[in-house]
């Protein structure tokens, strides 16, 4: 088999079909890369959101420094987490984490300032405590716009863990990167980015169709 | 019974929103806080459930100081009613029903009862449970509302402008419904409103505020009959007033001051002459002291003037009269009903102090259609200062 005999896209399928293996067990270490860092961020943007709902002025602060984050290119955020955390996983997962601080924490904070006041008043008035009114009503009332924030940060995450090859992480960013670096690697390259804008495209699919359904809103024609 | 003992609520920025305010409202009353925006009746409503709490002050109820309480547990004892209905628009009608007796940790199965049943009060079909909040219009909603703020039997039920945003058909409908709902399970409502309306329909007794302070607190005809100050009289409107009149006007104030009278002693002749001179048909007949004996009319004198000299012997001792105090609409009616051309006023002791004819009820109607009231009562005044003011109390 000459592989310059080939054109791209039957390189491409010849790829796929020797490494298959490799690139799906790529594949869910990208994803799971990826997925902890948000579910971390999530952990502790979600409750921090509610908190800073509750304390206006801090909410500028909190937000505001989670803009700072955000603006630092990712691959300088990963050389500098690298510095203190070494390389691999660890870093990597750090890096998507403090992406989705800010997507999660401002959507959270939204979403918890979204919640019409009136409704909360009668809850409050009807003897709710406060632990209950945010189980009972923000929470639920919240919850879709707490999505789209999740959903957005699942995005960047599977991006940023494209880059998280360059400290030794794995995931599909290995796959380009290899691509990259060899003469004429056009199909490894796809064989790489393919895998990779799928996951993002299918994740932020997949989180939208939630998010919709989480929407109370809309709940009244799942059940009527 | 609530009691407020004076009560004050300055707000951050020294605002004094409720100033001193002593009130006491007995179980089963209906009352309404009513004024301007900014007069502190929505405050000193929502004091009643420490969702906002006072300053200084004591508010009791059934002898306890709210303050004492935990006010979770003082919220789930009292129905909350706010204008903007506040149902969780992610629950169906049932869990917002069931609300309160949830938190309560009640049985499913009474929670369930307490929901079809009241459901059933306001006239919704069972299978609005299942549904959901937005499926519902405007007015179906705060019918909700309303049951949901008595679902745990709760003594006490706050209603913050509940009917404000409701379209006049609805509102109305709500009213006699949340009336009829009050008169049947006796508790005690407090309904704040800007609209004198529905106060008026709606209260036992109306509160009325004013910068903080309570201008006015009765029953809505006391209020009507004696405004306190010209911010009630204003806040009432002059049309109400007016249209209130009939009800609480009494004969006093509309009757004829200073009748034309004969004693009985007078000669036919000499009544003839009386009526020449005054211009009329009829005269009643008093005695010395004035008391009222009867009456004679031109075609009575013109039949027996003949046989008879003295007016006591023709006079018709069978009079109808009406008390001084009457309430008009009793003599009103009395004097339709019976076709009267006018009706003598007595006092106590049974003397004759005025005569309200048809012509008087003429006026009322009248003041009550157009509400010409300052022409009326001026043409009253120089009425009265020609005839000298003898009978007045």
């Amino acid at each position: 088999m000459d592989m310059t005999q080939m054109n791209m896209w039957e390189q491409l399928i010849f790829y796929f079909s020797e490494n298959g293996l490799y690139i799906w067990s790529q594949f869910i270490r990208h994803f799971l890369i990826s997925i902890y860092g948000v579910l971390f961020a999530g952990i502790i943007g979600i409750p921090l959101g509610f908190w800073i709902s509750r304390h206006g002025k801090l909410a500028d602060w909190v937000i505001g420094a989670a803009n700072v984050i955000q603006t630092i290119p990712s691959l300088a955020m990963l050389s500098i987490l690298m510095l203190g955390l070494g390389l691999g996983v660890n870093t990597v997962v750090t890096t998507v984490f403090l992406y989705s601080l800010l997507p999660i924490i401002k959507n959270t904070y939204a979403g918890v300032q979204s919640v019409d006041k009136n409704i909360l008043d009668s809850g409050k008035g009807m003897g709710m405590t406060r632990w209950q009114l945010t189980y009972i009503v923000e929470l639920p009332l919240a919850l879709s716009i707490i999505m789209a924030g999740i959903r957005n940060a699942m995005v960047v995450g599977i991006g940023v863990t494209a880059i998280g090859t360059f400290i030794g992480a794995g995931g599909l960013g290995d796959i380009i990167t290899r691509g990259v670096n060899v003469t004429d690697g056009g199909a490894i390259i796809l064989a790489g980015a393919i895998p990779t804008a799928l996951m993002a495209v299918i994740s932020d699919l997949f989180l939208g169709w939630i998010e919709k359904k989480l929407d109370p809103t809309k709940n009244k024609k799942i059940l009527s | 019974m609530i009691e407020f003992k004076n009560v004050s609520k300055v707000y951050k920025g020294g605002k004094k929103a409720v100033n001193n305010v002593n009130l006491t409202f007995n179980d089963g009353e209906f009352i309404v806080f009513i004024g301007t925006s900014g007069s502190g009746k929505t405050t000193s409503m929502r004091m009643i459930n420490r969702m906002i709490e006072p300053t200084s002050g004591q508010i009791l109820i059934n002898g306890e100081d709210i303050m004492k309480r935990d006010p979770v547990q003082l919220r789930r004892e009292i129905g909350y009613v706010i204008q903007q209905i506040g149902l969780m628009p992610h629950m169906t009608i049932y869990d917002n029903i069931v609300m309160v007796p949830k938190l309560l940790k009640w049985p499913e199965d009474k929670q369930r009862e307490s929901a079809e049943r009241l459901l059933a009060k306001v006239d919704l079909p069972k299978d609005f449970l299942t549904r959901y909040p937005a499926e519902l219009s405007g007015g179906q909603q705060q019918r909700i509302g309303v049951i949901r703020a008595l679902a745990a039997n709760q003594d006490i039920i706050l209603m913050d402008e509940p009917f404000g945003a409701l379209d006049p058909i609805t509102r109305d409908a709500l009213q006699e419904l949340v009336k009829e709902l009050q008169e049947e399970m006796g508790k005690t409502f407090i309904f704040v409103t800007h609209d004198m309306d529905e106060a008026l329909k709606l209260a036992d007794r109306i509160v009325i505020m004013q910068n903080g302070e309570v201008v006015q607190f009765d029953t809505p005809d006391n209020i009507l009959a004696e405004p306190a100050n010209q911010f009630v009289e204003d806040f009432i409107g002059e049309d109400r007033l007016i249209q209130a009149r009939p009800n609480i006007q009494t004969v006093d104030q509309v009757m004829i001051k200073n009748p034309i009278s004969v004693t009985p002693g007078k000669s036919l002749s000499e009544a003839i002459r009386i009526m020449r001179d005054k211009r009329v048909d009829s005269l009643f007949v008093t005695d010395d002291a004035g008391v009222l004996k009867g009456y004679v009319d031109i075609e009575r004198i013109d039949r027996n003037r003949k046989r008879a000299t003295s007016v006591g012997d023709i006079m018709i001792d069978k009079v109808y009269f009406v008390r001084e105090g009457t309430l008009l609409r009793d003599t009103v009616q009395r004097i339709l009903k019976r076709g009267f051309k006018n009706i003598p006023v007595v006092d106590n002791k049974g003397r004759l102090i005025g005569l309200v004819t048809r012509t008087s009820l003429v006026d009322v109607v009248y003041d009550t259609i157009w509400g010409e009231e300052e022409e009326e009562l001026a043409k009253a005044s120089v009425f009265e200062t020609t005839i000298p003011e003898e009978s007045k109390e």
